[in-house]
């Protein structure tokens, strides 16, 4: 049984890794048509909003804190975007929403 | 010279890793309780934390542990769960100089997260359309311990952090996405007008009726398909707005 976790472990780690691995190897020139080149410039800004939002509103305790956390990082994100602040930022918004929550 | 900097980026890169470090902590000690509940030992899960480093492809992992799924259920849904990899690898590969030793395509695949993917991105943007690959091996040089301590210590410790401390963690993840699109978003208005739109639209999808049952990982690749896609069509960026946007 305990091998055969391993053994688990390995495949899917596997199957992961080529996923990542292949297109990073497989293309190698760069992309000279234009739709394909400006498809592959917004995928990162459509993929990590679309796993930003809703998520952040419903990854805490409750929505009020998720809401304040998302527009915490979003102002601190405007002003200055250095990724430890706003991270930082969001989660002590967060705390402290739950935290005076919790008093009331 | 080039050794100094090397090591600018790698220590650049291990600063920006450490927000995604502690995100990680977060995340990959509710991965580690899960894994503790299918009966996974510590070490198990800590294998399976550093060489698979996905938190979907992880869930996923546990649950067909436990379950005693066959392996090819088990490779299918590993291909499918982490199938929007693909895109991200896809984007990132036009980020590499043609010049640089072929080896780090291999290494650099092996910790990319959704987390590390964006601020490898950001950093090319930042250095003149190119990634530099030590950049990125400083953030998993900080990021990978994160995770897999975080899964280690999910397993044995189960539920000492307080649910307080977990919660606010778990939005650090989200929040440094938005410190990679928000300023991008301020330079650029189509970038802003996509974010709105998807985020609008990934909202749309988490409500709907048939397509809420779908993924979160498959909601996810059909968004960027169709957004991305549409907007390129839409606005297409020419040789120099791209090479002026970098």
């Amino acid at each position: 049984m305990n091998n055969q976790v391993y053994l688990y472990i390995a495949v899917m780690a596997l199957a992961t890794y080529l996923v990542r691995m292949l297109p990073l190897v497989l293309l190698r020139k760069e992309i000279k048509n234009v739709y394909i080149r400006s498809f592959l410039h917004y995928v990162p800004y459509v993929t990590l909003a679309a796993m930003t939002f809703p998520a952040i509103i419903t990854a805490t305790g409750n929505l009020i804190s998720g809401v304040i956390g998302l527009l915490c990082a979003v102002i601190i994100a405007y002003v200055d975007g250095n990724l430890f602040k706003v991270s930082v930022g969001a989660c002590a918004a967060v705390y402290i929403v739950e935290l005076i929550m919790r008093l009331l | 010279m080039k050794e100094q900097k090397k090591s600018t980026y790698f220590i650049k890169g291990m600063r920006d890793g450490i927000p995604i470090a502690m995100g990680y902590l977060a995340v990959a000690f509710t991965l580690g309780i899960s894994a503790k509940n299918a009966n996974m030992t510590g070490l198990q899960a800590a294998v399976m934390s550093v060489t698979m480093h996905a938190s979907a492809g992880e869930f996923a992992a546990i649950s067909m542990i436990a379950t005693n799924a066959g392996i090819l259920e088990m490779i299918f849904t590993e291909i499918i769960v982490n199938l929007r990899y693909i895109l991200l690898s896809c984007s990132l590969s036009q980020k590499l100089d043609a010049k640089m030793p072929f080896f780090h395509r291999f290494f650099l695949a092996f910790d990319m997260t959704d987390e590390v993917f964006g601020i490898s991105m950001a950093s090319a943007e930042l250095s003149g359309g190119k990634l530099h690959p030590y950049y990125t091996y400083g953030a998993m040089a900080v990021a990978s311990p994160g995770w897999v301590l975080g899964t280690f210590l999910g397993v044995v410790l189960g539920n000492v952090l307080p649910i307080s401390v977990l919660n606010a963690l778990n939005v650090a993840l989200y929040g440094m996405f938005l410190a990679i699109i928000i300023p991008a978003a301020k330079k650029n208005k189509i970038i802003l007008g996509l974010i709105i739109v998807t985020m609008l639209a990934s909202s749309l999808f988490a409500v709907l009726p048939v397509v809420r049952e779908l993924s979160s990982g498959i909601r996810i690749i059909i968004l960027t398909l169709l957004i991305a896609g549409a907007a390129a069509f839409l606005f297409p960026i020419k040789e120099t707005e791209v090479s002026a946007n970098e």
